[in-house]
């Protein structure tokens, strides 16, 4: 009765982990044709990376809470306190900058200090007093101003928060669809 | 790239051990090794290629005859030996004293003098016999106290030829002037505020 005729073409296999349409139906959530979005963090979010192009001008203060790419023109100062910030090869920074890690590949006049490193690429020109963690410079680079290696103390460096403890087998009610469709197929 | 013993070198790191912390000069370019080594040894390093800067001012038709402009002597020194007060424990000038004419010469000698505090150490060098081609001229890369790397940056004309005396005078208004002597063709000065 239940066996699956020969001459019915089989049905697509379902995506390993992914709810089947008949889990969904039971579950009443609807069966969209779009890709569902509940697990699925808005591509920016994962990138993380804001972009000044080659045509932008910015004269001022940035503040930034993700990685920040400059191939335009910025004057003032750049703080991006635990991120990120690359200097683009076109990029053209006059200022004070200040972030966890910083790449030059075009050129910058003024004060940089990072928590972890800076990266000056063969093309980039750098002048200005350097203050970080640590220093990679490429030959070819041009770099004119002081280094200051300031290394964090042992009591400082950042210990990773311990890992969750595994939940206990009872699936709460904020368990995601997969769990809870998981589980209905076991009834 | 080649590599050379040095013992000029080895006497001018002598001084960094005395203490941490001291501010070194680097007029070589930046470069990864000689920053590892520095500021390995917990120094803080200035760094700029004087040399490309040297070219930058005095670029244009024969470059000796331009150092004797007293318009851009003036834009040199303000570009490349302005430190904005900074005083240094060190400085390592390696060979580009060999490509200054007499007046700037002396006067930059002068500026790097005052630059140093009391009791610092400055490197030099200088090819032992007078040539009238062109040299190779190098970028300096510390590798470790005794070792130095020299990576080839093209050939030049030096601005003229210094034995030990003239090298004596020229440094005339420091504590000492001490000579090393090499197997290859450069002499190895090191002086002492």
């Amino acid at each position: 009765m239940w066996n699956r005729r020969k001459d019915e073409p089989s049905a697509p296999l379902p995506t390993p982990g992914a709810p089947t349409k008949s889990e969904l139906a039971k579950e009443g959530i609807p069966m969209s044709t779009l890709p569902s979005r509940i697990a699925e963090p808005h591509h920016d979010l994962i990138r993380g990376n804001a972009v000044l192009g080659k045509s932008v001008i910015v004269k001022g203060q940035i503040v930034s809470r993700e990685d920040l790419t400059i191939d335009g023109e910025v004057e003032g100062t750049v703080e991006l306190q635990e991120h990120r910030l690359t200097v683009g090869p076109n990029g053209r920074v006059r200022a004070t900058v200040k972030a966890r890690e910083v790449v030059v590949l075009g050129t910058v006049h003024g004060n940089i200090e990072t928590s972890d490193k800076i990266d000056i690429r063969k093309e980039a020109k750098l002048v200005g007093d350097i203050k970080t963690a640590r220093i990679v410079i490429e030959d070819g680079a041009y770099f004119k101003g002081n280094i200051d290696i300031v290394r964090s103390e042992p009591s400082r460096t950042a210990v990773p928060a311990p890992k969750p403890q595994a939940v206990a087998s009872t699936p709460s009610a904020n368990a995601p669809a997969l769990a809870a469709g998981a589980g209905d197929s076991k009834r | 790239m080649e590599t050379r013993n040095s013992n000029g070198l080895d006497q001018f790191c002598a001084s960094l051990d005395e203490r941490p912390g001291l501010s070194i000069l680097d007029l070589s370019g930046a470069n990864q090794s000689t920053i590892s080594f520095i500021t390995g040894h917990g120094h803080r390093l200035y760094s700029d290629d004087f040399l490309l800067q040297l070219d930058t001012c005095f670029g244009d038709g024969d470059p000796y005859e331009s150092q004797t402009n007293p318009v851009k002597v003036q834009e040199f020194l303000g570009s490349a030996l302005d430190f904005g007060g900074d005083m240094f424990d060190g400085a390592l000038v390696w060979d580009v004293l060999e490509h200054l004419t007499p007046p700037l010469l002396n006067t930059v000698v002068n500026r790097l003098r005052n630059l140093l505090r009391p009791g610092a150490s400055l490197l030099a060098v200088f090819h032992a016999e007078e040539r009238k081609d062109l040299v190779p001229s190098y970028s300096y890369r510390i590798q470790d106290h005794r070792t130095i790397a020299m990576a080839p940056r093209g050939r030049r004309r030096l601005a003229q030829y210094f034995n030990n005396r003239s090298l004596e005078k020229l440094f005339q208004d420091f504590h000492s002037v001490k000579f090393f002597l090499t197997r290859d063709a450069l002499r190895e000065v090191i002086v002492k505020r």
